[in-house]
Protein backbone atom coordinates (compact mmCIF):
# COMPACT_ATOMS: atom_id res chain seq x y z
CA UNK A 1 0.00 0.00 0.00
CA UNK A 2 1.51 3.28 -1.03
CA UNK A 3 0.67 6.54 0.71
CA UNK A 4 -1.22 9.24 -1.19
CA UNK A 5 -0.09 12.68 -0.14
CA UNK A 6 -0.03 16.30 -1.31
CA UNK A 7 3.56 17.50 -1.50
CA UNK A 8 5.64 20.16 -3.19
CA UNK A 9 8.61 18.91 -5.20
CA UNK A 10 11.00 20.01 -2.47
CA UNK A 11 8.94 18.24 0.19
CA UNK A 12 8.79 15.10 -1.91
CA UNK A 13 12.58 15.04 -2.34
CA UNK A 14 13.20 15.79 1.35
CA UNK A 15 10.88 12.89 2.24
CA UNK A 16 12.78 10.64 -0.17
CA UNK A 17 16.02 11.60 1.58
CA UNK A 18 14.45 10.92 4.98
CA UNK A 19 13.42 7.47 3.80
CA UNK A 20 16.85 6.74 2.26
CA UNK A 21 18.49 7.75 5.56
CA UNK A 22 21.91 8.68 4.12
CA UNK A 23 24.87 8.37 6.52
CA UNK A 24 26.00 11.90 5.72
CA UNK A 25 24.35 14.98 4.19
CA UNK A 26 26.48 18.08 3.70
CA UNK A 27 24.60 21.01 2.22
CA UNK A 28 24.31 24.74 1.84
CA UNK A 29 21.03 26.54 1.18
CA UNK A 30 20.27 28.23 -2.14
CA UNK A 31 16.94 29.26 -3.65
CA UNK A 32 14.96 27.28 -4.79
CA UNK A 33 16.65 24.21 -3.24
CA UNK A 34 16.73 25.66 0.32
CA UNK A 35 13.57 23.91 1.47
CA UNK A 36 15.00 20.45 0.76
CA UNK A 37 17.90 20.80 3.19
CA UNK A 38 15.85 22.89 5.61
CA UNK A 39 13.24 20.13 5.89
CA UNK A 40 15.90 17.46 6.02
CA UNK A 41 17.81 19.22 8.81
CA UNK A 42 14.47 19.21 10.68
CA UNK A 43 14.29 15.43 10.29
CA UNK A 44 17.82 15.21 11.72
CA UNK A 45 17.02 17.57 14.63
CA UNK A 46 13.86 15.62 15.46
CA UNK A 47 15.68 12.30 15.45
CA UNK A 48 13.76 10.87 12.50
CA UNK A 49 17.06 9.98 10.84
CA UNK A 50 20.51 9.34 12.30
CA UNK A 51 22.24 11.13 9.42
CA UNK A 52 25.34 13.20 10.16
CA UNK A 53 24.25 16.64 8.89
CA UNK A 54 27.19 18.86 8.00
CA UNK A 55 26.26 22.53 7.68
CA UNK A 56 29.05 23.96 5.57
CA UNK A 57 29.98 27.48 4.52
CA UNK A 58 29.64 27.10 0.74
CA UNK A 59 28.62 24.69 -1.98
CA UNK A 60 32.27 23.98 -2.78
CA UNK A 61 32.56 22.75 0.80
CA UNK A 62 29.22 20.91 0.56
CA UNK A 63 30.41 18.81 -2.35
CA UNK A 64 33.89 18.41 -0.86
CA UNK A 65 32.47 17.13 2.44
CA UNK A 66 30.09 14.83 0.57
CA UNK A 67 33.02 13.44 -1.42
CA UNK A 68 35.05 12.93 1.76
CA UNK A 69 32.16 11.10 3.39
CA UNK A 70 31.57 8.96 0.31
CA UNK A 71 35.27 8.09 0.06
CA UNK A 72 35.18 7.08 3.73
CA UNK A 73 32.41 4.64 2.81
CA UNK A 74 29.27 6.58 3.72
CA UNK A 75 26.09 6.82 1.69
CA UNK A 76 26.31 10.57 1.16
CA UNK A 77 23.98 13.13 -0.39
CA UNK A 78 23.72 16.86 -0.96
CA UNK A 79 21.41 19.15 -2.96
CA UNK A 80 21.81 22.43 -4.78
CA UNK A 81 20.67 24.86 -7.48
CA UNK A 82 22.17 27.14 -10.12
CA UNK A 83 25.04 29.23 -8.74
CA UNK A 84 25.49 26.69 -5.95
CA UNK A 85 26.19 24.04 -8.56
CA UNK A 86 28.50 26.48 -10.32
CA UNK A 87 30.46 27.06 -7.12
CA UNK A 88 30.79 23.29 -6.70
CA UNK A 89 32.12 22.93 -10.24
CA UNK A 90 35.67 21.81 -9.48
CA UNK A 91 34.58 19.10 -7.06
CA UNK A 92 31.56 18.01 -9.11
CA UNK A 93 34.02 16.59 -11.65
CA UNK A 94 36.11 15.04 -8.87
CA UNK A 95 33.06 13.21 -7.42
CA UNK A 96 32.53 11.53 -10.78
CA UNK A 97 36.16 10.76 -11.54
CA UNK A 98 36.67 9.33 -8.04
CA UNK A 99 33.69 7.07 -8.87
CA UNK A 100 31.72 7.96 -5.75
CA UNK A 101 28.00 7.10 -5.96
CA UNK A 102 26.67 10.38 -4.54
CA UNK A 103 23.05 11.34 -5.24
CA UNK A 104 22.33 15.06 -5.57
CA UNK A 105 18.93 16.61 -6.24
CA UNK A 106 19.39 19.78 -8.31
CA UNK A 107 16.49 22.22 -8.42
CA UNK A 108 16.92 23.85 -11.82
CA UNK A 109 17.40 27.58 -11.73
CA UNK A 110 18.94 30.10 -14.13
CA UNK A 111 22.63 30.79 -13.72
CA UNK A 112 23.36 34.46 -13.07
CA UNK A 113 23.58 37.03 -14.51
CA UNK A 114 21.60 39.11 -14.71
CA UNK A 115 20.68 37.66 -11.36
CA UNK A 116 17.61 35.47 -11.52
CA UNK A 117 16.18 32.82 -9.19
CA UNK A 118 13.67 31.18 -11.53
CA UNK A 119 13.75 28.05 -13.63
CA UNK A 120 15.82 27.26 -16.62
CA UNK A 121 18.21 24.38 -17.26
CA UNK A 122 21.45 26.35 -17.64
CA UNK A 123 22.80 24.97 -14.34
CA UNK A 124 22.57 21.22 -15.02
CA UNK A 125 23.11 21.60 -18.78
CA UNK A 126 26.41 23.26 -17.94
CA UNK A 127 27.32 20.21 -15.87
CA UNK A 128 26.31 17.74 -18.58
CA UNK A 129 29.92 16.71 -19.30
CA UNK A 130 30.98 16.45 -15.64
CA UNK A 131 30.57 12.66 -15.63
CA UNK A 132 27.36 12.59 -13.57
CA UNK A 133 24.28 10.63 -14.55
CA UNK A 134 21.45 13.12 -15.07
CA UNK A 135 17.78 12.25 -14.52
CA UNK A 136 15.18 14.93 -15.35
CA UNK A 137 11.77 15.00 -13.65
CA UNK A 138 8.44 16.27 -14.97
CA UNK A 139 6.72 16.61 -11.59
CA UNK A 140 7.06 15.97 -7.85
CA UNK A 141 6.20 12.28 -8.26
CA UNK A 142 8.98 11.79 -10.79
CA UNK A 143 11.46 13.72 -8.66
CA UNK A 144 10.67 11.44 -5.70
CA UNK A 145 10.83 8.29 -7.83
CA UNK A 146 14.04 9.40 -9.55
CA UNK A 147 15.81 10.04 -6.24
CA UNK A 148 14.93 6.55 -4.98
CA UNK A 149 16.08 4.97 -8.25
CA UNK A 150 19.23 7.10 -8.38
CA UNK A 151 20.60 5.49 -5.22
CA UNK A 152 20.36 2.03 -6.78
CA UNK A 153 21.74 3.19 -10.14
CA UNK A 154 24.73 5.05 -8.69
CA UNK A 155 25.68 2.30 -6.25
CA UNK A 156 25.50 -0.51 -8.82
CA UNK A 157 28.97 -2.13 -8.99
CA UNK A 158 28.97 -1.75 -12.80
CA UNK A 159 28.27 1.98 -12.52
CA UNK A 160 29.72 3.71 -9.42
CA UNK A 161 28.96 7.18 -10.76
CA UNK A 162 27.16 10.05 -9.02
CA UNK A 163 23.66 11.05 -10.13
CA UNK A 164 21.92 14.43 -10.37
CA UNK A 165 18.14 14.32 -10.11
CA UNK A 166 16.67 17.53 -11.45
CA UNK A 167 13.33 19.25 -11.09
CA UNK A 168 12.24 22.64 -12.36
CA UNK A 169 12.70 25.42 -9.81
CA UNK A 170 9.44 26.80 -8.33
CA UNK A 171 7.31 25.17 -11.07
CA UNK A 172 7.90 21.77 -9.44
CA UNK A 173 9.89 22.56 -6.31
CA UNK A 174 7.28 24.91 -4.81
CA UNK A 175 4.01 23.73 -6.38
CA UNK A 176 1.94 21.21 -4.46
CA UNK A 177 0.71 18.08 -6.19
CA UNK A 178 -0.92 14.84 -5.20
CA UNK A 179 1.61 12.03 -5.36
CA UNK A 180 2.31 8.60 -3.96
CA UNK A 181 5.02 7.79 -1.46
CA UNK A 182 6.26 4.38 -0.47
CA UNK A 183 6.22 3.28 3.15
CA UNK A 184 9.50 3.93 5.00
CA UNK A 185 10.17 0.23 5.39
CA UNK A 186 9.77 -0.43 1.67
CA UNK A 187 12.27 2.29 0.82
CA UNK A 188 14.66 0.86 3.41
CA UNK A 189 14.48 -2.49 1.64
CA UNK A 190 14.66 -0.87 -1.80
CA UNK A 191 17.91 1.01 -1.14
CA UNK A 192 19.31 -1.82 1.02
CA UNK A 193 22.54 -1.70 2.92
CA UNK A 194 25.28 0.22 1.13
CA UNK A 195 28.44 -1.78 0.56
CA UNK A 196 31.12 0.69 -0.55
CA UNK A 197 34.12 -0.28 -2.69
CA UNK A 198 37.54 0.40 -1.09
CA UNK A 199 36.23 2.63 1.75
CA UNK A 200 38.87 4.67 3.56
CA UNK A 201 37.44 3.68 6.95
CA UNK A 202 38.25 0.02 6.30
CA UNK A 203 41.47 0.19 8.33
CA UNK A 204 42.21 -3.48 7.71
CA UNK A 205 42.62 -2.67 4.02
CA UNK A 206 44.17 0.77 3.72
CA UNK A 207 43.85 2.44 0.30
CA UNK A 208 44.81 5.73 -1.31
CA UNK A 209 42.03 7.65 -3.10
CA UNK A 210 42.52 10.43 -5.59
CA UNK A 211 46.30 10.23 -6.02
CA UNK A 212 48.31 12.11 -8.63
CA UNK A 213 47.59 10.44 -11.98
CA UNK A 214 49.57 11.89 -14.88
CA UNK A 215 50.04 10.90 -18.51
CA UNK A 216 51.05 7.35 -17.63
CA UNK A 217 47.59 6.13 -16.42
CA UNK A 218 45.15 9.04 -16.44
CA UNK A 219 43.76 8.12 -19.86
CA UNK A 220 43.04 4.54 -18.78
CA UNK A 221 41.12 5.80 -15.75
CA UNK A 222 39.12 8.17 -17.97
CA UNK A 223 38.40 5.26 -20.31
CA UNK A 224 37.03 3.32 -17.30
CA UNK A 225 34.85 6.30 -16.41
CA UNK A 226 33.50 6.48 -19.96
CA UNK A 227 32.71 2.77 -19.85
CA UNK A 228 30.83 3.18 -16.54
CA UNK A 229 28.55 5.70 -18.26
CA UNK A 230 27.93 3.19 -21.08
CA UNK A 231 27.21 0.45 -18.54
CA UNK A 232 24.81 2.69 -16.60
CA UNK A 233 22.22 2.55 -19.38
CA UNK A 234 21.19 -1.10 -18.91
CA UNK A 235 21.37 -0.59 -15.13
CA UNK A 236 18.99 2.39 -15.34
CA UNK A 237 16.55 0.21 -17.30
CA UNK A 238 16.91 -2.71 -14.89
CA UNK A 239 16.36 -0.50 -11.84
CA UNK A 240 13.30 1.03 -13.57
CA UNK A 241 11.94 -2.46 -14.17
CA UNK A 242 12.31 -3.39 -10.51
CA UNK A 243 10.85 -0.05 -9.44
CA UNK A 244 7.80 -0.69 -11.64
CA UNK A 245 7.24 -4.00 -9.81
CA UNK A 246 7.42 -2.18 -6.49
CA UNK A 247 5.27 0.84 -7.36
CA UNK A 248 3.46 0.20 -10.64
CA UNK A 249 5.10 3.35 -12.02
CA UNK A 250 7.10 2.63 -15.14
CA UNK A 251 10.19 4.60 -16.17
CA UNK A 252 12.56 4.35 -19.10
CA UNK A 253 15.27 6.42 -20.76
CA UNK A 254 12.57 8.71 -22.12
CA UNK A 255 8.80 8.81 -22.36
CA UNK A 256 7.06 8.53 -25.71
CA UNK A 257 3.71 10.28 -25.74
CA UNK A 258 1.42 9.59 -28.73
CA UNK A 259 4.56 9.20 -30.80
CA UNK A 260 3.85 5.91 -32.63
CA UNK A 261 1.58 7.35 -35.33
CA UNK A 262 2.69 10.97 -35.00
CA UNK A 263 3.93 13.05 -37.93
CA UNK A 264 5.27 15.94 -35.89
CA UNK A 265 6.68 15.93 -32.37
CA UNK A 266 8.51 17.98 -29.82
CA UNK A 267 11.39 16.79 -27.63
CA UNK A 268 11.33 18.28 -24.15
CA UNK A 269 12.71 17.85 -20.62
CA UNK A 270 11.15 18.68 -17.27
CA UNK A 271 7.86 20.29 -16.33
CA UNK A 272 7.10 21.71 -19.79
CA UNK A 273 6.36 18.14 -20.89
CA UNK A 274 3.15 18.33 -18.86
CA UNK A 275 2.00 21.47 -20.67
CA UNK A 276 2.99 19.99 -24.03
CA UNK A 277 0.99 16.80 -23.42
CA UNK A 278 -2.16 18.87 -22.93
CA UNK A 279 -1.47 20.74 -26.16
CA UNK A 280 -0.78 17.49 -28.03
CA UNK A 281 -4.09 16.08 -26.73
CA UNK A 282 -5.97 19.16 -27.98
CA UNK A 283 -4.29 19.00 -31.38
CA UNK A 284 -5.09 15.29 -31.66
CA UNK A 285 -8.79 16.16 -31.26
CA UNK A 286 -8.38 18.50 -34.22
CA UNK A 287 -6.87 15.67 -36.26
CA UNK A 288 -3.26 16.85 -36.01
CA UNK A 289 -0.89 13.91 -35.56
CA UNK A 290 1.12 15.51 -32.79
CA UNK A 291 3.41 13.59 -30.43
CA UNK A 292 6.01 14.18 -27.77
CA UNK A 293 9.26 12.68 -26.52
CA UNK A 294 10.23 13.57 -22.95
CA UNK A 295 13.86 12.89 -22.13
CA UNK A 296 14.29 11.50 -18.62
CA UNK A 297 17.90 10.34 -18.89
CA UNK A 298 20.09 13.03 -20.42
CA UNK A 299 23.34 11.42 -19.19
CA UNK A 300 23.98 8.81 -20.45
CA UNK A 301 22.47 10.24 -23.63
CA UNK A 302 20.22 7.61 -25.28
CA UNK A 303 21.19 8.61 -28.83
CA UNK A 304 20.31 5.40 -30.65
CA UNK A 305 17.03 4.92 -28.80
CA UNK A 306 15.94 8.51 -29.41
CA UNK A 307 16.84 8.28 -33.10
CA UNK A 308 14.74 5.11 -33.40
CA UNK A 309 11.80 6.76 -31.69
CA UNK A 310 11.94 9.86 -33.91
CA UNK A 311 12.99 8.54 -37.31
CA UNK A 312 9.48 8.02 -38.71
CA UNK A 313 8.45 11.64 -38.10
CA UNK A 314 8.27 14.40 -40.68
CA UNK A 315 9.39 17.23 -38.42
CA UNK A 316 10.75 17.50 -34.89
CA UNK A 317 11.20 20.50 -32.59
CA UNK A 318 13.68 20.29 -29.72
CA UNK A 319 12.86 22.47 -26.72
CA UNK A 320 15.98 23.85 -25.06
CA UNK A 321 15.57 25.56 -21.69
CA UNK A 322 19.13 26.91 -21.85
CA UNK A 323 21.40 28.41 -24.46
CA UNK A 324 24.84 27.14 -25.40
CA UNK A 325 25.87 30.58 -26.71
CA UNK A 326 27.68 28.75 -29.50
CA UNK A 327 25.95 30.81 -32.20
CA UNK A 328 24.18 27.66 -33.42
CA UNK A 329 21.66 26.11 -31.00
CA UNK A 330 20.90 24.92 -27.49
CA UNK A 331 22.60 21.82 -26.07
CA UNK A 332 19.71 19.33 -26.32
CA UNK A 333 19.19 20.16 -30.00
CA UNK A 334 22.86 19.56 -30.78
CA UNK A 335 22.69 16.06 -29.30
CA UNK A 336 19.30 15.04 -30.73
CA UNK A 337 20.22 16.27 -34.19
CA UNK A 338 23.55 14.45 -33.95
CA UNK A 339 21.70 11.26 -32.98
CA UNK A 340 19.66 11.50 -36.19
CA UNK A 341 22.69 11.97 -38.44
CA UNK A 342 23.08 9.23 -41.03
CA UNK A 343 19.50 8.00 -40.73
CA UNK A 344 17.80 7.82 -44.11
CA UNK A 345 14.87 10.22 -44.52
CA UNK A 346 15.46 11.63 -41.06
CA UNK A 347 12.89 14.21 -39.94
CA UNK A 348 13.54 17.91 -40.39
CA UNK A 349 14.65 19.16 -37.00
CA UNK A 350 14.54 22.65 -35.49
CA UNK A 351 15.37 24.17 -32.11
CA UNK A 352 13.37 26.38 -29.75
CA UNK A 353 15.08 28.08 -26.85
CA UNK A 354 12.36 28.84 -24.31
CA UNK A 355 11.58 29.57 -20.67
CA UNK A 356 14.88 31.28 -19.93
CA UNK A 357 15.06 32.81 -16.46
CA UNK A 358 11.63 31.40 -15.63
CA UNK A 359 9.83 32.97 -18.61
CA UNK A 360 6.36 31.44 -18.50
CA UNK A 361 5.62 28.73 -21.05
CA UNK A 362 1.93 28.69 -21.93
CA UNK A 363 -0.05 26.22 -24.03
CA UNK A 364 -0.22 28.89 -26.76
CA UNK A 365 3.57 28.87 -27.04
CA UNK A 366 3.68 25.10 -27.42
CA UNK A 367 0.83 25.22 -29.92
CA UNK A 368 2.75 27.74 -32.01
CA UNK A 369 5.66 25.28 -32.10
CA UNK A 370 3.37 22.47 -33.31
CA UNK A 371 1.90 24.87 -35.90
CA UNK A 372 5.41 25.68 -37.13
CA UNK A 373 6.15 21.94 -37.34
CA UNK A 374 2.98 21.29 -39.37
CA UNK A 375 4.05 23.97 -41.83
CA UNK A 376 7.64 22.64 -41.99
CA UNK A 377 6.30 19.13 -42.62
CA UNK A 378 3.99 20.42 -45.37
CA UNK A 379 6.64 22.42 -47.22
CA UNK A 380 9.40 19.85 -46.62
CA UNK A 381 11.88 22.40 -45.28
CA UNK A 382 12.50 24.74 -42.36
CA UNK A 383 13.12 28.43 -42.86
CA UNK A 384 15.34 28.68 -39.78
CA UNK A 385 17.13 26.38 -37.39
CA UNK A 386 16.61 28.26 -34.13
CA UNK A 387 13.73 30.26 -32.66
CA UNK A 388 13.69 32.07 -29.32
CA UNK A 389 10.18 31.23 -28.14
CA UNK A 390 8.32 34.01 -26.36
CA UNK A 391 11.07 36.61 -26.58
CA UNK A 392 10.02 40.23 -27.27
CA UNK A 393 11.09 41.05 -30.82
CA UNK B 1 49.71 -4.94 -6.18
CA UNK B 2 52.06 -3.86 -8.90
CA UNK B 3 50.57 -3.13 -12.29
CA UNK B 4 51.90 -5.53 -14.96
CA UNK B 5 53.60 -3.83 -17.92
CA UNK B 6 50.99 -5.10 -20.39
CA UNK B 7 47.96 -4.07 -18.28
CA UNK B 8 45.10 -2.29 -20.03
CA UNK B 9 42.35 0.01 -18.76
CA UNK B 10 40.20 -2.93 -17.70
CA UNK B 11 42.98 -4.38 -15.50
CA UNK B 12 43.71 -1.50 -13.14
CA UNK B 13 41.77 -0.32 -10.05
CA UNK B 14 39.16 2.34 -10.82
CA UNK B 15 39.84 6.05 -10.39
CA UNK B 16 43.57 5.54 -9.86
CA UNK B 17 42.98 4.08 -6.41
CA UNK B 18 46.07 2.57 -4.81
CA UNK B 19 45.00 -0.59 -3.00
CA UNK B 20 48.42 -1.55 -1.62
CA UNK B 21 49.51 0.26 1.54
CA UNK B 22 53.07 1.57 1.66
CA UNK B 23 53.57 1.07 -2.06
CA UNK B 24 55.42 4.40 -2.25
CA UNK B 25 58.45 2.54 -0.89
CA UNK B 26 58.74 0.87 -4.30
CA UNK B 27 58.83 4.16 -6.13
CA UNK B 28 62.36 5.34 -6.85
CA UNK B 29 62.46 9.05 -6.19
CA UNK B 30 66.18 9.06 -7.02
CA UNK B 31 65.23 9.93 -10.60
CA UNK B 32 64.12 13.40 -9.49
CA UNK B 33 67.59 14.38 -8.32
CA UNK B 34 69.68 17.24 -9.71
CA UNK B 35 72.24 17.45 -6.88
CA UNK B 36 73.31 14.56 -4.69
CA UNK B 37 74.75 14.58 -1.18
CA UNK B 38 78.28 13.26 -1.21
CA UNK B 39 79.76 11.91 2.00
CA UNK B 40 83.14 13.24 3.23
CA UNK B 41 84.16 10.61 5.87
CA UNK B 42 86.92 12.68 7.47
CA UNK B 43 84.41 15.39 8.42
CA UNK B 44 81.72 13.04 9.78
CA UNK B 45 81.15 12.95 13.55
CA UNK B 46 78.30 10.36 13.17
CA UNK B 47 75.74 12.58 14.87
CA UNK B 48 73.13 11.07 12.50
CA UNK B 49 71.30 14.39 12.03
CA UNK B 50 71.20 13.47 8.31
CA UNK B 51 69.59 10.11 9.11
CA UNK B 52 67.04 11.82 11.37
CA UNK B 53 66.11 14.60 8.98
CA UNK B 54 66.07 12.76 5.63
CA UNK B 55 62.43 12.82 4.42
CA UNK B 56 62.89 9.68 2.32
CA UNK B 57 64.90 7.52 4.73
CA UNK B 58 67.67 7.51 2.14
CA UNK B 59 70.43 7.79 4.74
CA UNK B 60 71.45 4.32 5.92
CA UNK B 61 72.97 4.00 9.38
CA UNK B 62 74.65 0.89 10.75
CA UNK B 63 75.65 0.27 14.37
CA UNK B 64 74.86 3.86 15.28
CA UNK B 65 77.11 5.28 12.55
CA UNK B 66 76.59 6.81 9.13
CA UNK B 67 76.90 4.04 6.54
CA UNK B 68 75.80 5.24 3.10
CA UNK B 69 73.19 7.10 1.02
CA UNK B 70 70.59 5.09 -0.90
CA UNK B 71 70.69 7.01 -4.19
CA UNK B 72 67.62 5.16 -5.54
CA UNK B 73 65.58 6.95 -2.87
CA UNK B 74 67.54 10.19 -2.41
CA UNK B 75 65.78 12.95 -4.38
CA UNK B 76 68.51 15.47 -3.71
CA UNK B 77 66.58 17.85 -1.47
CA UNK B 78 69.75 18.82 0.40
CA UNK B 79 68.24 18.77 3.89
CA UNK B 80 70.99 16.40 5.10
CA UNK B 81 73.75 18.72 3.92
CA UNK B 82 71.96 21.69 5.46
CA UNK B 83 71.66 20.13 8.94
CA UNK B 84 75.11 18.52 8.90
CA UNK B 85 77.30 20.21 11.60
CA UNK B 86 80.48 18.66 10.12
CA UNK B 87 83.82 18.99 11.83
CA UNK B 88 85.44 22.42 12.44
CA UNK B 89 83.14 24.08 9.94
CA UNK B 90 83.70 21.48 7.21
CA UNK B 91 80.53 19.62 6.16
CA UNK B 92 80.47 15.82 6.03
CA UNK B 93 77.76 15.99 3.36
CA UNK B 94 78.19 18.28 0.34
CA UNK B 95 75.81 18.70 -2.56
CA UNK B 96 77.39 17.89 -5.93
CA UNK B 97 75.78 18.12 -9.38
CA UNK B 98 74.53 14.58 -10.01
CA UNK B 99 76.13 14.00 -13.42
CA UNK B 100 79.46 15.37 -12.16
CA UNK B 101 79.40 12.88 -9.28
CA UNK B 102 78.40 10.09 -11.67
CA UNK B 103 81.21 11.01 -14.10
CA UNK B 104 83.74 10.94 -11.27
CA UNK B 105 82.86 7.28 -10.71
CA UNK B 106 80.98 7.91 -7.50
CA UNK B 107 77.73 6.45 -8.79
CA UNK B 108 77.06 3.94 -6.04
CA UNK B 109 73.51 2.56 -6.14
Amino acid sequence: MSIRVAKTGNEAVAEAMRQIRPDVVAAYPITPQTEIVQLFSGFVANGLVDTEMVTVESEHSAMSATIGAAAAGARAMTATSANGLALMWEVVYIAASMRLPIVMPVVNRALSGPINIHCDHSDTMGARDSGWIQLFSENAQEAYDNVLQAVRISEDPNVLLPTMVTMDGFIISHAMEVMEMLEDEKVRQWVGEYVPLNPLLDVENPVTMGPLDLFDWNMEHKRQQAEAMVQSKPVILQVAEEYAKLTGRRYSLFEEYKLDDAEIAIVVLGSTAGTAKVVADNLRQQGVKAGLLKIRVFRPFPAEEIANALKHLKAVAVMDRSDSFNAVSGPVFAEVRSALYGIANAPIIVDYIYGIGGRDVKPDHIESVYNDLAQIAAQGKADRLLTYLGVRE
Amino acid sequence: MSVPKDAGWKDVPIAGRILEPGSAAKYETGGWRTYRPQHVPENCIHCLFCWLYCPDMAVIAKDGKFSEINYRACKGCGVCAQVCPGKRGNKALVMVLDEVAAASGNDAK
